[in-house]
């Protein structure tokens, strides 16, 4: 009988074989691609540099910013459409300081401003690894930006007022794994891409780091984990279970987080997620204002339509099925102030990310077709003020806008 | 001409129950498999979502969980004498089709055979002496104790519910008595009970039998099943059987072992393409692969080196008759073995109506339910009886469905508003007690190719003939008198016996336990497939499925298909594999 199984290393050493540059061959031991693989791994680059459904690195994924649509680039080493042409030197000067070989800017969509945390080896090393994979020749397709941001040149003058290379220091007074995660966080894990608040420009807002931000019509929650933070109920196990299976006690990874979990966090070494973990846990947060009270006949409203439609899965008390059904009470994303997620969920559904931990993808339903705006709005006004969770009432001109705004992606009635 | 695919190590056909199992093991030998499905694909979030999947209209009443017989269904008669008619619409059973076949659509009462079953032609004429003129009841070539551990692994796929009655030959208090030797206990505690099972308890205690839990794979508890997939607490909704789980709670394919085999490189799955043919080489003694064909008609020939029929039973009898592979039954003769010993299953029950209590049967689930095993099998003497095998009895609240739901009294007219009364009067205060009866082979009852009817492609129908036969009858009688007793202790205001009386009608649902057809056994003179599901004609070609069963035993099916193809896997993936040929001598 054939078998037809194809191991990593087999695929490792052809790509080296395959090399056509000598001089490559000799720097690029076995321990140096390695040490890439993984430092690309910390760096998600797969997650923004792959098409859904198409071959990893090759590019051509539509980010969608406040400003227009940015199409990552192909960065497996082909030479007419990828990295083939391009230097060490060109690679670290693009990692560094965001400028291509040519001498164009490059979109702080690509999050170099993080990347300059990471010395020179470690970026040395990502270039070794992409260029032992296979090359896809494809092109990038052209960014739907509005003039003058399409015109690149007049991003000179944000890399002006935001941006400062800075190599990560360590703090010589915290512990190692702080640091660690510090450098993991604050560097090529660019977090705050997500979950920073950004100002008018698309650079984060400094004083709200990493307490929650927006994007893609998704609103990321506060991952601050000391006193008043979002995570400040998840204990540092909580955060390095989540990071590695996609699930813990309080919820369960979905959407751009998802990514992240599937092609980063995973397949990080404990030690490394736990670092992530001390880190986090020691950032403070910030003292929330009261919510609004809501509304006693929308709680009814929307206790009701929680029992018919929620509760099966949720259960009645909003404690859901740990690591199954996402528990609601205590929720950082119920309770985070944007309510963009919840109104998304319930119009959408969402996905639990399949891991190597947890391979089914357990999955809600999507409500669009089912509910109104002033139904999904009472629902969500209250699952966010009930079982202790504080989040402000939603408004059914709040899901009415989202609704608008995510029409294409929502399907047909069922 | 049908275009020629590059060749696959093992090609599936169908992708139900027994081809998720099969691809699952095989890819672990690095086994490159394909399986070919008629339907779509289906997964839990995007066809049966919690908010849908309770939709009674859509998927029971128009048929949409179900094989389309628009393209293809089977004619029916009770006897030779008739002429076969198509079944235009299901009725007493309802085969599957789509990514996960009737495994998406089932209760999940999940049952091992008695030890004594799988010896129902030696062991019953060894104690009773020879059976029936035209009973062709047989062994099965299997034991339970080979099948012990692959019905444990099927358990733990699953996530049973369960009580052991028999652990390790230490019998358990509480659990089924009867059951043969278990190595381990059911991996999930028993489901909640509601107010009927707990009557059905006490009345069975009274009369000094011992009732137990059903298995059950709805989920009491959320479970990561050995490969590493999960399923989620069962809410009791009551939408099992003809409907698929929204909740995770069900173990089907979907649940148990997609979310881990989609992701196998070595596996690949095709939906919508039918099957037609398995090829033979020029001898006749070796299967090439299969001739299949898309939805816009257009023919492939698939070679592969292992041909594993994965579909349901009436499928696989129908595709090993229209690859010429063996002969078909003859009843007229005796001759041929392809289409022989079809068997079914024999139901009846009655309905238990309460004044004062109300059953709230809304609150229901699958295989929501006690037993008890006392009647079943060669678990009592049936000396004098006139009949062998048996059936468990139960009461099961799988379900309140709105439209489907309807007990009444004896003597209430069938329309009217006296009708509609008595639908809402009993309606919360009601249950049933069903005796779960085997069905033994007999050699008018047999499946063959329909000399009038053809499917979408032009090719024969199968055709269907069936009656009850005479052991079946007395042995129903004796069980429908025995679920008599229970109900009339269960302190209803009264009850209603329905026993299976006249002629099998294939129009009333009764249970979707077809089986026979590629009968398993000792020898080929008796038997299409070996005791390791493999043909004697054609070594390179499987057939799993219900399909093999001599005969059918009181129990459900499922347990033991899975066990069964679990069974065959091993011996491919330990003997077959090394060298390839016949796994037991003719």
């Amino acid at each position: 009988m054939r078998t037809a199984r194809h191991s990593a290393a087999a695929a490792l050493t052809a790509a080296l074989m395959a090399d056509p540059l000598p001089a490559r061959a000799q720097e690029t031991v076995y321990s140096q691609i390695e040490r890439g693989r993984y430092a690309l791994i910390t760096g998600n680059c797969q997650g923004c540099h792959t098409a859904p459904g198409e071959e990893p690195f090759a590019g051509g994924r539509g980010l969608d910013t406040p400003f227009g649509t940015i199409y990552t680039p192909n960065i497996t080493f082909d030479p007419e459409t990828g990295l083939g042409r391009w230097s060490r030197d060109d690679f670290r000067r693009a990692m560094h300081e965001g400028v291509a070989p040519d001498g164009s800017r490059l979109y702080p969509a690509f999050p170099y401003p993080h990347f300059s945390k990471m010395p020179r080896e470690e970026v040395d090393a990502i270039y070794d690894y992409l260029a032992t994979l296979p090359r896809v020749k494809k092109e990038k397709p052209e960014n739907e930006l509005p003039w003058p941001l399409s015109w690149r040149f007049s991003l000179a003058g944000w890399r002006l007022l935001f941006f400062e290379p800075q190599p990560f220091e360590p703090d010589p007074g915290k512990s190692d794994a702080w640091n660690r995660g510090a450098y993991l966080v604050e560097g090529p894990g660019h977090c705050a891409g997500c979950h920073t608040e950004k100002n008018l420009a698309g650079a984060d807002k400094e004083s709200r780091h990493l307490m929650g931000g927006q994007l893609e019509d998704w609103a990321a929650p506060d991952i601050r984990g000391g006193p008043n933070g979002g995570l400040a109920h998840w204990s540092e196990d909580d955060i390095v279970e989540f990071l590695k299976t996609g699930r813990n006690a309080h919820t369960a990874a979905f959407s751009i987080m998802s990514e992240v979990i599937d092609y980063s966090t995973q397949h990080m070494v404990d030690e490394d997620l736990r670092a992530i973990a001390v880190y986090l846990k020691d950032l403070e947060g910030e003292e929330r204002a009261a919510p609004a009270a809501p509304d006693e006949e929308i709680m009814r409203a929307g206790a009701a339509i929680y029992f018919d439609n929620c509760s099966a899965c949720h259960v009645s008390d909003g404690a859901g099925v740990p690591r199954f059904f996402a528990p609601l009470a205590g929720s950082g994303k119920v309770n985070n102030e944007d309510a963009t997620t919840v109104i998304r969920v319930i119009l959408e559904g969402a996905r639990a990310v399949p891991t190597n931990a947890h391979p089914t993808p357990l999955t809600m339903p999507a409500f669009h077709w089912k509910l109104s705006d002033a139904q999904i709005a009472a629902v969500a006004t209250y699952v966010r003020a009930s079982w202790g969770n504080r989040g402000d009432p939603v408004s059914a001109s709040d899901v009415a806008g989202l609704r608008k705004r995510l029409a294409e992606g929502l399907g047909p009635d069922r | 001409m049908a275009r020629k695919l590059p060749p696959v190590d093992v090609v599936l056909v169908g992708f139900g129950w027994t081809g998720a199992i099969l691809a699952q093991e095989l890819t672990q030998d690095g086994l490159e498999v394909l399986a070919i499905e008629r339907g779509g694909w289906r997964d839990t979030p995007s066809h049966f979502p919690t908010t849908v999947a309770q939709d009674e209209l859509r998927w029971y009443w128009r048929k949409e969980m179900f094989q389309t017989t628009a393209r293809e269904t089977l004619t029916f008669r009770n006897n030779r004498s008739q002429t076969a008619l198509p079944m235009r619409r299901w009725g007493s059973f309802l085969p599957g089709e789509g990514v996960g076949g009737g495994g998406v659509h089932w209760n999940g009462q999940t049952w091992r055979f008695l030890p004594s079953d799988f010896l129902a032609a030696s062991h019953n004429v060894e104690r009773y002496g020879p059976m029936r003129p035209g009973m062709t009841v047989q062994d099965y070539g299997v034991t339970y104790e080979e099948l012990e551990p692959h019905y444990d692994r099927f358990e733990k796929l699953c996530g049973i519910a369960g009580r052991a009655g028999n652990l390790n030959g230490e019998i358990m208090e509480g659990g089924n008595p009867f059951e043969g030797v278990r190595s381990a206990d059911y991996p999930n505690p028993p489901m909640h009970m509601t107010f009927a099972q707990h009557r059905f308890e006490a009345a069975t205690k009274e009369l000094g039998l011992k009732p137990f839990p059903g298995p059950s794979a709805n989920m009491t508890k959320p479970y990561v099943n050995p490969l590493g997939c999960q399923l989620a607490p069962c809410t009791y909704c009551g939408f099992c059987e003809k409907y698929g789980c929204g909740n995770y709670s069900k173990a089907s394919a979907q649940t148990t072992i997609l979310p881990v085999l989609m992701r196998n490189p070595n596996f690949s799955l095709k939906v919508h393409n039918e099957v037609l043919q398995v090829k033979l080489d020029s001898t006749g003694r070796r299967a090439t692969g299969v001739v299949h064909v898309d939805q816009n008609g257009e023919e492939y020939e698939q070679p592969a080196d292992l041909v594993i029929l994965c579909a349901y039973q009436l499928s696989n009898t129908r595709l090993m008759m229209l690859s010429g592979i063996g002969e078909i039954y003859d009843p007229a003769t005796g001759e041929g073995l392809v289409g022989k010993n079809y068997c079914y299953q024999v139901m009846s029950g009655a309905d238990v109506f309460f004044d004062d209590a109300y059953t709230n049967e809304f609150v229901g689930a699958g295989a929501l339910g006690m037993c008890v095993d006392e009647y079943n099998g060669d678990n009592f003497d049936h000396s004098g009886l006139g009949f062998i095998g048996g059936g468990y009895i139960a009461c099961w609240t799988t379900h309140s469905r709105p439209i489907e739901r309807r007990r009444i009294p004896e003597g209430t007219p069938q329309w009217g508003s006296a009708w509609k009364k008595a639908v809402a009067d009993n309606f919360l205060k009601s249950t049933n007690v069903g005796a779960h009866g085997a069905s033994m082979a007999h050699a008018a009852n047999h499946l063959d190719l329909d000399p009038t009817y053809t499917d979408v492609y032009g090719r024969p129908l199968m055709r269907m003939t069936f009656d009850f036969t005479p052991n079946d009858r007395a042995m129903s009688a004796f069980l429908t008198e025995r679920v008599r007793e229970i109900a009339e202790r269960m302190g209803g205001r009264e009850i209603k016996l329905s026993p299976r009386e006249g002629p099998y009608d294939s129009m009333p649902y009764q249970t979707t336990h077809n089986t026979g057809g590629t009968i398993m056994g000792a020898s080929p003179a008796d038997s299409v497939v070996n005791r390791y599901l493999q043909s004697w004609d054609v070594p390179n070609l499987f057939v799993m499925g219900a399909g093999v069963f001599p005969q059918n035993a009181g129990y459900n099916p499922t347990g033991t298909v899975a066990a069964l193809a679990y069974w065959a896997a091993d011996a491919i993936r330990s003997r077959y594999i090394r060298s390839p040929g016949p796994l037991v001598q003719a």
